[in-house]
Parts: structure tokens; sequence; C-alpha cells
């Protein structure tokens, strides 16, 4: 059909735009400084060209070794997103199940702090957090399993009303404790579900800014975004040629991510959505 | 949740409660309740410190209400999200329509158009100010000078990172679109328009009024991208002799109340927080309600 060849090249056009960007920040992160804002459009020549001196730059730029918060990142997001799977799964289920006062109460409270931005707790949760000294990577999962815990519990509950009671009554027939009911049968069923939060959450706190640069003790520890913050923030002139190649190593493991899991982001994002 | 009995194998499990709920009300209690109810609290105290916080009633939120940055991020921040709530559901809907038909191609294209989703808003913001000031040095300006640059760049970015994830709910909208109506549709002489007006979108407002809220409430609280585009700048001055930050929204200013170089003290800044939740709380349940009577006709 002709109509279709027209949106075939329109759309074609507009990918490559849409693309564009990204390429950018591959281009300049190979040239010097003084070239990324005077010829930020052009591909490097010999006298622009700066190899990989931006990378190697970059990696101790800030005076914070970026490789450090590379790992805090990683380990941020792990263990955090483990956490809120693990009990957030364990709670929506007795709450299905169980149904009781506290259940209600509990169940509602999580629906309540989905609609609270995160700036009206963020000054007193930074307190509290400091106080309780829940302020490395190792204890900050603690504050995301409580920060997170609202929505990941409406969207396993909005699951576990759909499991049938049945299979679980047959196993308590047979002897087998709720622990063991929960793990060993209601988690295997409960799996696409357990990808889609999961993914939700590494998205969220992968790329979340603020929540960590409140909590963390900041000179210790550092997440990608927030070196990348303070590359801008603190160190009078930038070089921008090494900030774009610091941008650049934090953009190609979110598209290695995204190309090596699409099909579960995309239906991740769906079943996030209806929560809405 | 109906109330019924509880069977004695759902007695079995209510044993178990400290077991299942204990950790994550903990940590729900650490991480929101006790900062809620206490940010709460602190919205009607005078305080630097927290310990020395003294109860004054409504007069941070008088403060509050008498600054005029804080004023002007309200207006920006309303402005900014109607347009950018229009442009993206807009935009996304049209390539929703021609991806959902699978046009050659269409695989691709969905990758690429949803791909920025992914990248978060500290690393957006340097990658698109790169880019805007690289197109506006060639006009001797930056995105910083202006703050119409400010604004239209910000929108700019948003639906570049923004319309691949409406994409994505519009797509499975019209997905959920029964074939049979669209033939027969076909069969009573609609023309393409009669039948995206009469017959898809009616059938869509489900995924559209997802996706007008999600662009409204991320519109709103945008902080991230905010901060590491423009930090709210240009400055003016105004009338009185205070400094409004031109491009600053909401989140940005509560932010820069509590931890920038601020004359209010932390309460104003948790009364400004206060009252942008009940903004955001507002429009939450106006939305609802308007969705559901929609529906119900």
């Amino acid at each position: 059909m002709k109509k279709h060849r027209i949106a075939v090249t329109v759309f074609t056009v507009v990918s490559l735009l849409y693309v564009l960007p990204m390429v950018a920040v591959a281009i300049n992160s190979f040239k010097k400084n003084t070239y990324v804002r005077s010829e930020t459009f052009s591909l490097p020549d010999s006298e622009s060209f700066a190899g990989v001196d931006n990378f190697v730059k970059g990696m101790t730029f800030g005076n914070y070794p970026f490789a450090k918060s590379v790992i805090y990142s990683v380990l941020i997001t792990i263990l955090s997103t483990a956490l809120i799977l693990l009990f957030a799964s364990m709670a929506a289920w007795f709450i299905v199940r169980v149904n009781n006062l506290i259940c209600k109460i509990f169940y509602y409270l999580c629906i309540f702090s989905m609609v609270v931005p995160f700036q009206m707790i963020m000054y007193t949760l930074a307190r509290t957090a400091d106080k309780l000294s829940l302020n490395t990577p190792f204890t900050i999962p603690i504050i995301y399993l409580g920060v997170g815990a609202g929505m990941a519990i409406f969207m396993f509950t909005g699951f576990v009303k759909s499991i049938p009671m049945d299979v679980e009554e047959a196993a308590a027939i047979d002897g087998c404790g709720p622990v063991k009911t929960f793990f060993s049968i209601v988690i295997p069923m409960m799996k696409p579900t357990l990808i889609s939060v999961g993914i939700l959450e590494i998205m969220w706190i992968w790329n979340d800014y603020l929540l960590p640069m409140l909590v963390l003790d900041i000179t210790e520890y550092r997440t990608i975004p927030i070196h990348i913050q303070y590359l801008k923030g603190s160190y009078g002139t930038v070089d921008l040629g090494a900030t774009m190649a610091l941008i650049l190593l934090s953009i190609i493991p979110v598209i290695i991510f995204y190309v090596s899991c699409q099909k579960h982001i995309v239906e991740g994002v769906a079943a996030g959505a209806v929560k809405g | 949740m109906k109330k019924r009995e509880l069977t004695i194998y759902q007695k079995s499990i209510s044993k178990w409660g400290w077991l299942f709920l204990g950790p994550i009300m903990a940590a729900f209690a650490i991480g929101f309740l006790w900062p809620f109810l206490h940010g709460l609290y602190l919205a009607f105290c005078d305080f630097r410190l927290v310990s020395e916080a003294k109860f004054t009633g409504f007069s941070n939120f008088e403060k509050a209400f008498s600054d005029e940055g804080f004023r002007h991020s309200f207006l920006f921040t309303a402005i900014f999200t109607i347009v950018s709530m229009t442009l993206i559901n807009v935009l996304s809907f049209m390539v929703a329509y021609y991806l959902a038909k699978e046009i050659k191609g269409t695989k691709l294209f969905r990758t690429v158009f949803f791909m920025p989703n992914l990248i978060g808003g500290i690393v957006l913001g340097y990658l698109w100010s790169m880019i805007f000031d690289g197109f506006l040095s060639m006009f001797d300006t930056s995105v910083l000078m202006d703050s119409r640059f400010g604004f239209w760049g910000l929108i700019i970015m948003l639906c570049w990172q923004q319309i691949g994830y409406m994409m994505i709910i519009y797509i499975a909208g019209f997905k959920t679109i029964d074939g049979s109506m669209l033939e027969a549709a076909k069969i009573d002489g609609a023309n393409g328009r009669q039948t995206l007006f009469k017959v898809m979108i009616p059938n869509m407002i489900p995924a559209i009024s997802i996706c007008l809220f999600l662009a409204l409430s991320n519109g709103f609280k945008l902080f991230d991208q905010n901060l590491a585009l423009t930090a709210g700048l240009p400055i003016t001055m105004s009338v009185d002799g205070s400094m409004v930050k031109d491009t600053e929204m909401m989140a940005l200013n509560i932010y820069n109340t509590f931890y920038g170089q601020s004359s209010f003290g932390h309460g104003v800044a948790q009364a400004k927080a206060v009252i942008f939740f009940i903004l955001v709380a507002a429009l939450g349940i106006i939305q609802l309600k308007l969705t559901n009577r929609r529906e119900k006709v």
C-alpha cells in the first residue's frame, strides 16, 4: 500500500533523528574539550580527535573514581530490588489470603503512599536514615524497601488475587506449612509479575538521583547519577569531553540491559502503567 | 476486598504475620510513614535544626504563599505540565496508531522510540544540554540564557524521553480493540477518520486516561531533568528585590528552599512540600473522577 510506504519513510527519518542525541554523545566523547561546544555536530577531525583520552581522564574525574560509583550503583540496585521483590510479594500474598484489619489498613496506607511526592518526605527521611545509620550502600536498600513498598505491594496484590487457593489448600492438607507453601508453590506462579515489578524497580533505583544523594554520605559513596551531577556542580570549568565519555559509559550498560531483555521491559512497563 | 469467613487454611497463615508483614511494615514505617507524619508536623514549626523546632501554626504557609519564587515556580510548572502532557499524548498516540498496524520495521521503530526511557533524568539533562548548547552556541547564546530556551528545551527533552513509554501503552490499547468492530465499520463504509474518531478513540478511553494521568504527574513532579538541564536559570530580579529563577519548577524550588541558599527556614520549605503534596494528590483525585465519569457515559 502506498500510504504505508509513506509512513515507513517518515518513521525511518524520525527514528534516525531520535537516535541522533545518543550518537552525538558517542562522537563527542572522542573530541577534545574545547571542540565539544564549538563543533558539536561534526565528526572529530585530526585536530579535534582525542582518542581515548577522555575515557582515561573520566575515570578519575571529579576527584572520585568512576569505577567506585559504578560498583555502588550496581550494589544498591541489586540489593534493593531483591529486598523489595522478596518482602513485597510475601506481604501481598499474606494481605490477600488473611485480609484482616491490619492487612486492610496497611494496604490502604500503601496506596496512599503512591500519591505522596518524594519532596514531601525527603527532608525527614534523610534525617531518619541518618539517625538510624542507614546511610551506607549496604543499608540504603532498607530505605528503598520502605519507599518502594507501596507500589510493589499494590502490583503484587493485583496478581495474587487471581491465583486460586485450591492448590495451596491441597498442599496444606498434605502437611505443607505456610512458609513452604509460599516459597515452593506461590513464588513459582508469581514469576511473570516478579519479573515485571523487578524491571520497574531496577529502572527506578538505577536512575534515582535525589534519594541516594540525600541519604548517603556523599564524600564517600556516590552512585552514577550523583557522580555525573557532581561533575557539573562543583568543579568550575567542566571538561565536556570527559563528561561526554562518562555519560556514554553510563548509557552503554542501560542499552545492553534493554536489548537483552526488551520483551520483559515492555511487558513490565505495560503492566506498571495499568496501576496508574 | 469483600468480607468473608476465613477457612482453616487461611487461619493457619494468619499466625505468620510477623514474618510475612513484619519486615516490610518496619521498613515502610522508617521509609514512609514516620517521615510523612514528621514532615507534616514540621510544616507548622519554625526550625533550622529539628531539635529546636517551635510550633508556629500557619506562618510557614503564609511565607510560602508570599514567596515570589514559589508562586512563579507554580505557574511555570502548571504551564509546562499542560504543554508537555498535550504534546506527549498527541505525538505518542500518532506514533502508536501507525506502529500498531505492523508496518514494515515496526519492531525496530518501537525499540528506538522506547530506548530514551531507560536513561535517567540527570544523565538525560546533561546529554541534552550538550545538544542544545551545541546548537545555540552558533547564535552565541545558551539554554541557560533565556527562559524560553529553557522551557522548550525541557519540553523537547521530556517528549524525547516519554513518547516511547506512552506509545507502548497506546499500542496495547489499539491491540485490545475488537477486530470485528473495525471490520463492521469498514463494511458500513466508514473512512479512516471516522473509524479513528468514532470507533477507535471511544474504545481507547482507558489507555488515554492512563497516559494523560501519567504525563500529568510526570510533568508536575519533574525534578532531575530540571536540575540537570537548567537548574532554574536564568535568574531575574523581581520588583521587591527578591530573586526569581525563571525555569525553576516546584520540586526544584522546594529542594532549593531546603538545601540551597535560601533566606527561608526549613519550616517554610516543608510547608511548600505540603502544598505540593496536596496539589499532586488533588490532581490524582480529579483525574480519577473525570475518567470514571467519562467511562460511565
